[in-house]
């Protein structure tokens, strides 16, 4: 029925170009030129170069990654050591303060000590005139008593012996003189 | 008059023959519309399954094709 | 054509299929099986557009890539996974071919949807040839890998005994429809998108619809490039699942 409307119906097959199979060595032929130049140019050009620019991309993301790790790990190093460097500094420090602490503290009980034997000297030397005072204070007691012990006698009109007198006085006084 | 009655009788058929088309794409909103829901259920499967769907579809669709081909047979070259 | 003539009545002229006619680039001539025709021209501006995407875009070999650099790196990591994804790791070794088909079929879809331009993909000589050099390509492959025993891809061990026969005639039906309908999809969803943008276009000359039918056409329009896409995905991947059955008969 297409065939009988159409003007050149006997040429074309059919209504529809696709079944004309006059066409089909031309579109097949074609078909096959292009197929293999595409072929060509995929396998030898494009997808080789495709392919190395991939792994390339690959290769240098993770080189990348590599370095990246590393400098992390150069960083973390770097701060460490910035660390022991910072705990060795305060222990310095710590050791100059407490040096200087203990020859302050050296100074001063030198000090101290050299302080105290002055005084414990100068107490003494006190001491010793005090007792020298005192044992000559004795000493004039002594003679006084007994020369008021004499002039009591005498008063009281009995002779009596010096010697005696003395030894009377002393008994008397044993228990102050000393 | 039997030429003018095979033409008529001919464009009917194409017409009938379009109605497989509909049946074409029933299949294929069933395809999708089960592949959907199903990837709302569990969507970590879904992404493997996407070149199924689209396999699936193909089948569906190519009857409907099909289909289309006895239309445009009808039409052009009976 | 028969739709001229019905068409004589109602002023409208319809001229669905014209555009797949195939005609001689020089002069009005017969067709032999070497003339130029706008099939080589459309198929040469493929070549032309896959070179321009694969070849010149990745010229710098940039490691940083630039925009056209990653197009092409686009394309050849979709096709490479999917590959490996549907036919396996020994698949990839047919990755090039798979890649020729995927990118001429792809390049040929967008270009068809071109004003003027002509789709070569609409024709089953076209699919036919590409389908038919799939089917004998992976059944030679499928028997030289495993001998008789690729044959046990039809005979499937999982099924019970009494219905293996039934199973086997049906998987032999399916295995053979595979090329037709592997080409009649492609050709035919190109034909059909045309055809119907074109029957949209001729109802554009009527004042009162024409607004109505510019909107159809710009919506047909973008179905068909999803479509253009996604056939020729369909087409790469079914490439795929049918390299599988002949590297593993035995699933």
């Amino acid at each position: 029925m297409a065939n009988q409307t159409d003007s050149h119906g006997a040429a074309e097959a059919a209504g529809m170009p696709q079944l004309e199979f006059s066409t089909f060595p031309n579109q097949i032929f074609w078909l096959a030129v292009a197929l293999v130049i595409i072929y060509m140019i995929l396998s030898r050009i494009a997808l080789p170069r495709v392919a190395s620019v991939l792994a390339e991309r690959r290769g240098v993301i993770t080189g990348d990654i590599a370095a990246a790790e590393d400098l992390r790990r150069k960083a973390e190093d770097a701060e460490a050591a910035y660390n022991r460097a910072l705990a060795d500094a305060r222990a310095e420090a710590a050791r100059i303060v407490a040096e200087a602490k203990a020859e302050i503290q050296a100074d001063l009980d030198a000090a101290m000590e050299t302080a105290d034997a002055e005084i414990a000297a100068k107490v003494a030397e006190s001491e010793k005139a005090i007792a020298g005072i005192r044992a000559s204070a004795f000493g004039n007691v002594e003679t006084i008593a007994r020369s008021v012990a004499a002039e009591i006698v005498e008063a009281m009109d009995a002779t009596s012996d010096e010697r005696v007198i003395r030894d009377a006085v002393s008994a008397r006084m044993g228990g102050l003189g000393g | 008059m039997e030429e003018a009655l095979v033409t008529g009788l001919a464009y009917a058929g194409a017409g009938l023959a379009c109605t497989g088309m509909g049946g074409a794409a029933i299949g294929v909103g069933h395809v999708v519309g089960n592949y959907l829901s199903g990837a709302l259920r569990n969507p970590s499967a879904a992404a493997g399954q996407t070149a199924t769907m689209f396999i699936g579809i193909a089948f569906a669709e190519a009857l409907g094709i099909f289909s289309f081909l006895v239309a445009l047979l009808l039409m052009f070259a009976v | 054509m028969a739709s001229e003539a019905q068409a004589e009545g109602t002023g409208l002229v319809f001229h669905p299929m014209d555009q797949f006619i195939v005609k001689p680039l020089f002069g009005d001539g017969p067709i032999h099986w070497y003339t130029p025709t706008n099939v080589t021209l459309w198929m040469f501006l493929a070549i032309v557009v896959i070179t321009l995407t694969l070849v010149v875009g990745t010229r710098g070999r940039a490691v940083v890539p630039s925009r056209s650099q990653s197009v092409a790196e686009l394309a050849y990591g979709f096709v490479y996974r999917m590959v490996e994804d549907v036919a396996g790791k020994d698949g990839l070794r047919y990755f090039p071919y798979i890649m020729t088909l995927f990118m001429f079929i792809v390049c040929s879809n967008f270009l068809g949807l071109l004003p003027m331009s002509f789709t070569t993909t609409s024709h089953i000589a076209v699919t036919g040839v590409m389908a038919a050099a799939v089917f004998l390509g992976v059944t030679v492959l499928g028997f030289a890998l495993h001998g008789v025993s690729f044959l046990k891809l039809f005979w499937i061990g999982a099924a019970p005994l009494a219905l293996r026969p039934v199973l086997a005639v049906i998987e032999i039906i399916s295995y053979f429809v595979r090329p037709v309908s592997h080409s009649i999809r492609l050709a035919g969803n190109m034909m059909a998108g045309h055809a119907v943008i074109k029957v949209f276009a001729t109802f554009a000359a009527v004042a009162v619809i024409s607004p109505l039918s510019i909107l159809a056409i710009t919506a047909i329009y973008a179905l068909e490039t999803l479509v253009s896409f996604i056939q020729a995905y369909v087409f790469a991947i079914l490439t795929c699942v049918y390299l599988r059955d002949a590297l593993h008969p035995h699933h």
